[in-house]
């Protein structure tokens, strides 16, 4: 197998390391930098749980390989709080509103809602439903993470 | 008891924030792919691609040479420790299960190779490497392959893997079924399901010495898999620690650890560093356990005005080639009419072996009783023309009409599914529903309203060996904060948050000064975690004792410090207060330095520290009802179901946090939409699985799950804090809300029938007035297909007395509906007369019979679970004896047995 050597942001903070080829970025971020918060739940792309967001956009960690993100800048969930500890509107928003059981689908819930409404976006609830009919949750029956999307869509972020 | 007084503050019964979702929310959970050890390997599996057949070799040295691979370990290997695959119940498996496979593989997916590897890339790589040569077999996978096949397992007569009731016809409930008039013979099929928690199955073993072993486990229970782990390898000295602080999400398949946790287990033991499984998802929708795939066929009368007469139903089950514990589910037969007026009901209940993977629990597994009946009541009331609602009013069990007790012997108290049903009908309009649905049709527009009501037995103890009682230990630290340590797991449950919430209230501190630990097993005792819908009830009853105790101690204590009367003393928000002394309030803190560091100052007697703990253990059984109701409307160009509107009335006795009830109860509908619409584990002729990933196996996403409306009914129940469970209600109650719906729906193009999923094509057909798409089991050609005897094994012809033959010591087993009894008997005889004792757990009981031939017969009374008379009738053949035993109502039950040296 060949090695790459690859040098990227994770959260604000710079990585530099050796990857093999065929190391999936959601291998990469969990197992060589530690983000133990991206989920993999299918490793097929269906889920949505290793939803992370890469130079902006929201990905599927478990379809890209770590060489891809070569030069990126990569937001994991771990990231996604201000520093001081403030949650995220979305994180705030799914915790007001009982939007998770076992937590294991909710990081990559939480990547998609930031990535809609970053910046000051306001998306509508439309949108934000039809981003998130992309990722699974089987505890919750989805209705705090609907009640979330509602406060979201409303919200001026 | 801490009453709380005047601004106090109430936790219970409020949505309070979880305490489990700060980390969750920030990615800082601990689910088992997240511990890494030092010095930790991976492991792959190398499994069968074909669903039956003999091994004919195994090469590993291809394998083996792929540079960092550690080793390989095929079942020859594993076998150097001994395991007893055990149930649930903990009881030994009925065929023969080793944890890889033992010379033939049962099922695609069945384990053959496990590798040991640097990564589980370079273990995966290696597990393709391995090769393996088999002579295949022709399969048995459906149920009725599973009636004509040859036996899955050698050595047994026919694939029958348990069976109770009664197989001849009972002539008299034939006679009234016949001549009632209206009779509704209703057949349902129900798919496979995958439980599919968003967290795959995984373990990380590591051996610490010769006598410690640590497992970090994805589980519904550690204490359920040190206590599961110690007894199936024999390891009563070995001090075993179970870890699991998060866990993605079980549904029942996380009881206990199966063949693929227990083989590495073993590696780990045999190799000696710690190793890591993860099962990705290919492998859990085709290699973990699953659940479902019945076929019903009840037979239902009713009298001219809808009341219920009598009924019989057929129930089968594919357990797969290796179930975690074979089972016929005779909870169905149970609860099938336990919460109606049923004059007269018989059945017959089997598990049948295939070549399938094994069955495993989902959450309500019993629940193809609601499913069954309340669709056969809505097809009943169409046939008489009234109004489900009010057929169901004729028939349900009302709070007026009890206590009584059903025919199994359940006795009933406080059920309340006609008042659920009553209090949902206020927030529906059945009438103005009906105009709509009228104008509607007119227009080409197809809406159907289902309703269904039932009952479900939840925080079931003391009648399973694992279904135990509840553990709360609590204690005040010497900071004046509440730490309690809990037998409770969470896998979503959110019992960090509900058990803060009790011990906030009865204790009278702020809800963010307690603090629960679970999830490792040396916290808290023993219990089974979170099955059968139990934690609420009993942990709750728990920790409500434990926290009066504590509260009691607080004020033994301030009343020797203070010189007041107990009953002065009141503890509110931390602060310990005595009536008519203000300048006297403490705080916890001050009250708790002293209990630990001044035992001067202690009472006499008092044990100092402020510490508290107690074992609950509930009634047997605490029963939630609930009414649900729903309006679709089918597309009658599409098939499409849209579902408009889910009302759920349940009463779940005292609700601890709306918010995490509501949360349980959607899950558990949004399940049963998914079995009712999506959902589909099945197999082609050769046993292929033909749903392996989630682009296949679809699972409900938020589109196809509507907003739901909940009524609480909250009946206090007699448990300890009068809490009922509700964590499997939603999955049992909703597909038959959901199927009726359809059904109203599609009602003008006939009846639609009950064969899970009601995929577009299926009702595409019922519209379209084609008959389903019909997945008629294609006959597979079997080997030796013999016909299976249809009565119990005939009893060997009559031989010559040789009474002598039965008299010794027996080793039996009963498989009875808590799973199969182990017991001894001594058999004494005396020309006809036979004399002798049972042994086993619950005790030693004499009794008396006959013997004719080989044949013996006694009767024994029992009043555990409840009172019966057992009547045995049981056949010696040389050192073996097989039988049945009639056990009162709940039919017939297989025993078989060895003589002991
Ligand atoms: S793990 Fe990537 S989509 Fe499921
Ligand atoms: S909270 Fe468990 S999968 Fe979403």
């Amino acid at each position: 197998m060949s090695n790459h050597d690859i040098e990227l942001t994770i959260n604000g903070r710079r990585f530099a390391g050796s990857v093999e080829a065929r190391k999936t970025l959601s291998d990469f971020l969990r197992i060589d930098a530690g983000y133990t918060g991206v989920h993999v739940g299918c490793e097929h792309g269906v889920c949505g749980a290793c939803t992370v967001i890469v130079d902006g956009r929201a990905v599927r960690s478990c379809l890209m390989l770590a060489v891809q993100v070569n030069g990126a800048e990569v937001k994991t969930v771990e990231g996604l709080a201000a520093p001081d500890g403030t949650l995220h509107p979305a994180q705030q928003a799914l915790r007001d509103e009982h939007g998770l059981q076992c937590g294991f689908c909710t990081p990559g819930v939480l990547m998609t809602m930031a990535v809609l409404t970053a910046g000051n976006a306001k998306p509508s609830e439309e949108s934000l439903l039809a981003a998130l009919s992309g990722h699974i949750c089987r505890c919750t029956g989805y209705q705090g993470i609907r009640r979330a999307v509602k406060r979201l869509a409303g919200e001026n972020l | 008891m801490n009453a709380p007084g005047i601004g106090a503050t109430r936790y219970i019964g409020q949505r309070v924030p979880r305490k489990e979702d700060p980390r969750l929310l920030t990615g800082r959970g601990q689910f088992v792919d997240d511990i890494t050890l030092p010095g930790m390997l991976h492991v792959a599996f190398a499994r069968s691609p074909i669903a039956r057949g003999k091994i004919l070799s195994i090469d590993t040295a291809a394998a083996l040479e792929l540079p960092g691979v550690h080793a390989i370990y095929t079942n020859t290997e594993l076998a150097a420790i001994k395991v007893e695959m055990l149930s649930f119940y903990l009881t030994p498996p009925t065929v023969p299960i080793t944890p890889l496979a033992n010379g033939s593989v049962a099922y695609v997916g069945d384990p053959i190779a496990l590798v040991i590897a640097d990564d589980r890339y370079i273990a995966e790589d290696a597990a393709s490497l391995i090769e393996i040569q088999y002579e295949e077999e022709d399969p048995v996978v459906t149920i009725s392959d599973a009636k004509t096949g040859a036996p899955v397992h050698a050595g047994t007569d026919n694939n029958i893997a348990a069976i109770m009731g009664v197989e001849e016809p009972d002539e008299d409930l034939e006679a009234i079924l016949h001549s009632a008039p209206c009779l509704v013979t209703h057949r349902v099929t129900h798919q496979r399901i995958a439980q599919s928690p968003m967290e795959t199955r995984g373990v990380i073993v590591t051996r610490e010495g010769a006598e410690e072993l640590t497992l970090y486990i994805t589980c519904q229970s550690p204490h359920m898999i040190a206590r599961y782990v110690s007894l199936a390898l024999g390891l009563p000295d070995t001090s075993i620690r179970v870890i699991a602080k998060d866990v993605g999400g079980s549904f029942g398949l996380k009881n206990h650890p199966w063949r693929e946790e227990m083989s590495v287990i073993i590696a780990g033991l045999l190799f000696g560093r710690p190793l890591k499984w993860i099962e990705d998802r290919v492998e859990n929708l085709t290699s973990a356990n699953q659940a479902r795939e019945q076929e019903f066929l009840v037979r239902t009368a009713f009298d001219a005005n809808g009341r219920l007469i009598a009924s019989h139903g057929d129930y089968s089950v594919n357990n797969g080639a290796y179930p975690q514990g074979a089972d016929c589910n005779i909870a169905v037969h149970m609860f099938m009419w336990a919460a109606y007026k049923m004059p007269a009901y018989a059945f017959l209940t089997r598990g049948w072996y295939s070549n399938t993977v094994g069955l495993a629990a989902y959450r309500g597994p019993w629940a193809m009783e609601s499913l069954a009946r309340e669709t056969a009541l809505d097809i009943a009331a169409r046939r008489l023309g009234l109004e489900p609602i009010e057929l169901r009013r004729r028939n349900l069990v009302t709070l007026t009409d009890q206590p009584l007790t059903t025919p199994f012997g359940i006795p009933l108290g406080d059920i309340t599914p006609a008042e659920c049903l009553e209090k949902l009908l206020e927030t529906l309009d059945v009438a103005a529903f009906r105009v709509e649905q009228a104008e509607a049709r007119k227009q080409g527009r197809y809406l159907g309203l289902g309703v269904a009501a039932y009952i479900e037995p939840t925080g079931s103890a003391g009648s399973i060996a694992t279904m135990t009682g509840e553990l709360a230990q609590l204690r005040i630290e010497p900071t004046g904060k509440v730490t309690a340590t809990m037998s409770t797991h969470s896998q979503g449950h959110g019992t960090q948050t509900t058990m803060a919430q009790i011990i906030a209230e009865k204790l009278g501190v702020a809800y963010e000064d307690v603090t629960v630990f679970e999830g490792d097993s040396s916290r808290g005792g023993f219990s089974p975690g979170a099955a059968g819908s139990r934690q609420g009830v009993i942990a709750g009853g728990a920790t409500i004792k434990a926290s009066e105790l504590l509260a009691e101690k607080v004020k033994t204590l301030a009343s020797h410090l203070f010189n007041a009367p107990v009953e002065s003393i009141t503890i509110e928000n931390g602060m310990v207060h005595i009536a008519g002394a203000k300048e006297m309030t403490r705080s916890l803190r001050a009250i708790a330095e002293i209990a630990y560091g001044e035992p001067a100052r202690l009472p006499p007697g008092f044990e100092a520290g402020l510490e508290a703990q107690y074992r609950y253990t509930p009634p047997p059984m605490t029963f939630t009802s609930a009414a649900h109701a729903c309006i679709v409307e089918v597309d009658t160009d599409t098939g499409f179901v849209k579902i408009q509107r889910w009302i759920s009335c349940e009463d779940c006795g005292t609700i601890i946090n709306p918010a995490v009830v509501e949360g349980q109860i959607a899950g558990g509908l949004a399940q049963a939409i998914g079995t009712v619409l999506l959902e589909e584990m099945s197999f082609d002729a050769r046993g292929n699985p033909t749903a392996v990933t989630y682009k296949d196996y679809l699972l409900p996403s938020i589109s196809d799950i509507p907003d739901f409306e909940y009524l609480h009914a909250c009946t206090p129940s007699q448990s300890v804090g009068g809490i009922r469970g509700v964590g499997e209600g939603g999955a049992i109650i909703g597909p038959p809300t959901l199927v009726n719906a359809i059904a109203d729906a599609l009602a003008p193009f006939g009846e639609v029938p009950v064969e899970l999923p009601l995929t577009p094509v299926k009702l595409l057909g019922v519209i379209e007035g084609r008959s389903l798409a019909h997945k008629a089991p294609e006959p597979v050609a079997v080997a030796a297909a013999a016909p299976l005897p249809a009565a119990a094994p005939p009893a060997p012809p009559p031989s010559a007395p040789s009474s002598a033959a039965a008299d010794g010591m027996w080793k039996m087993i009963l498989s009875t509906p808590m799973g199969p009894q182990e017991m001894k008997g001594q058999f004494i005889t005396n020309g006809t007369l036979l004399t002798g004792t049972l042994f086993s757990d619950v005790g030693d009981q004499e009794f008396e019979g006959s013997i004719t031939g080989n044949s013996l017969k006694w009767d024994l009374k029992v009043k555990k679970p409840i009172s019966l008379t057992l009547k045995y009738d049981v056949q010696i053949d040389g050192d073996n004896l097989t039988g049945k035993v009639k056990m009162g109502f709940f039919g017939n039950a297989k025993l078989t047995g060895e003589r002991l040296p």
